[in-house]
């Protein structure tokens, strides 16, 4: 059997059991056995050209494409859990987000409005909004409120700062990074800027060909 | 009160009517003529045969040939639920689904209908059960062909919103709700919307029918109020059966969205 192309982010020992996100030999589009490990409260950055995969992979990882190989948390098996009990806790947040109903509030919970985090920097009023008044911008850092709103065990980011200027972009990121922490969530992060990626990244791969490969260049 | 025959002949007068229109059109490059003539000639012979089978069916009332008969008028329909949706499952589904849907509510419903309210001897008499369930199944594939379309059509322009609510942790069923929603109720307005009307705006062709064969109003009404709480019934049920095994097709067992599964149009 070839050796599959294994890169862990992993820097804890000892540990049979990973307490985060594990992907062994995992097969989707281009890719072809990827094994990846992102432990909770780290964040994994993955980078490559567009059109390599790296959203299909975010997409197979919350199960919303057929693939083969294993995927789990701590320890769990993707398969053992029924999908959308998967995807609750490993929770993709798309680089276009969508919103169906006419009003920011309908798409949360009532208590979670009320918890706005003021790092998102939107005034109280908000969850009244209509959200054809919203910004892409907006969209997208509501968008990341309403997956945490959730309360996930790990997360899927695709370009989670891709419509966001200079000065918001670090605010948001910090704001991420604090709530990844505290929460502890496995974080798998798609991003194009490397300086992005030297601010957030606990490691680092690129996808070259069908597989990942570590980079330390960054920091 | 005795029924008047119509002669032949006399069809060809209003035959003659549809003429004049097809030259109007034709005359004056409206594009219609065609069809319009093609239609025409398909209703006369479709409904000249017809009454051969029926008259033949009436005659001998043998229930193997009426079940035969709603048999071929349940592939029909369903081979036509089929053709009026322009995004339909793959393979055998877009028909299954269709026809068993609506074997299911029509024949269910007019059975009912045969034996607890009009209650003939036998219940199978064909001068009630195919006419009644003739009325059901047009019905019914107008309403399931309906939703099953706009089912079908929402699911392909909302993908990034269905996904979207899947990568929140919904369900399928939780994800498409506002879709099932809208196809039933684009099923159900035709059926509602002839009930709204109905004896206001238009007199029912049924009625209608029955009172120019001589019925009395009375007797003639209550059968068609009869005739459209069963039809509006069944096409309900029909079409909640067809939008539900519809929008569980659209998904896998891993409830992911499968719009691989839809036809192209």
């Amino acid at each position: 059997m070839p050796a599959p192309s294994v890169a862990l982010a992993w820097r804890g020992t000892g540990d049979l059991l990973l307490k985060g996100l594990l992907l062994e030999n995992v097969c989707i589009g281009g890719l072809d056995r990827v094994s990846l490990a992102v432990p909770d409260g780290q964040v994994v950055c993955v980078s490559g050209p567009s059109g390599s995969g790296k959203s299909r992979l975010l997409r197979a990882i919350a199960d919303l494409e057929p693939h083969s190989g294993r995927i789990s948390l701590d320890g769990t098996d993707q398969l053992a859990v029924s999908a959308h009990q998967w995807r609750s806790q490993v929770m993709m947040v798309p680089a276009d987000s969508q919103w169906w109903f006419d009003r920011v509030g309908e798409h949360f919970s009532d208590a979670a409005g009320d918890r706005l985090p003021p790092a998102l920097g939107f005034p109280p009023g908000v969850m009244d909004w209509s959200v054809s008044r919203l910004s892409s911008g907006e969209r997208q850092r509501l968008a990341l409120w309403r997956a945490l709103t959730l309360e996930p065990r790990a997360l899927l980011l695709d370009e989670p700062t891709a419509n966001l200027d200079g000065d918001a972009t670090v605010s948001i990121e910090n704001w991420l990074l604090d709530e990844i922490h505290r929460r502890q969530l496995a974080t798998l992060w798609v991003a194009h800027d490397l300086a992005q990626i030297g601010r957030v990244a606990d490691a680092h791969f690129r996808i070259a060909g069908t597989g990942l490969e570590p980079d330390h260049g960054s920091d | 009160m005795e029924v008047i025959d119509l002669a032949w002949w006399k069809l060809g007068l209003a035959t003659l009517l549809i003429l004049a229109l097809a030259a109007t059109s034709h005359l004056s490059r409206l594009g219609i003529a065609r069809s319009l003539l093609t239609a025409t000639v398909r209703t006369i012979i479709q409904l000249a045969l017809i009454a051969l089978v029926l008259e033949a069916l009436f005659a001998s009332s043998a229930f193997y040939w009426i079940a035969l008969m709603a048999m071929i008028m349940l592939l029909v329909a369903g081979r036509e639920v089929v053709a009026r949706q322009s995004r339909r499952l793959r393979g055998w589904w877009a028909f299954g689904i269709g026809a068993g849907a609506m074997f299911i509510s029509s024949f269910t419903v007019t059975v009912m209908a045969l034996i607890v309210v009009i209650g003939p001897d036998p219940w199978y008499a064909p001068q009630y059960a195919i006419p009644l369930l003739g009325m059901m199944l047009g019905n019914n594939l107008t309403g399931i062909s309906l939703a099953l379309d706009r089912l079908n059509e929402s699911v392909w322009r909302q993908r990034a919103v269905i996904e979207s609510r899947l990568m929140l942790g919904q369900t399928g069923q939780q994800a498409l709700e506002d879709i099932r929603r809208e196809s039933m109720r684009s099923g159900m307005m035709p059926s509602i919307n002839a009930m709204a009307a109905a004896g206001i705006v238009s007199l029912p062709g049924m009625m209608t029918g029955q009172i120019l064969a001589g019925s009395p109003p009375a007797v003639a009404v209550k059968y068609q109020i009869l005739v459209m709480l069963i039809i509006t019934a069944g096409t309900g049920f029909g079409a909640v059966m067809a939008v539900s095994w519809g929008s569980r097709r659209l998904f896998d067992e891993r409830e992911r969205l499968r719009l691989d599964r839809l036809l192209k149009p």
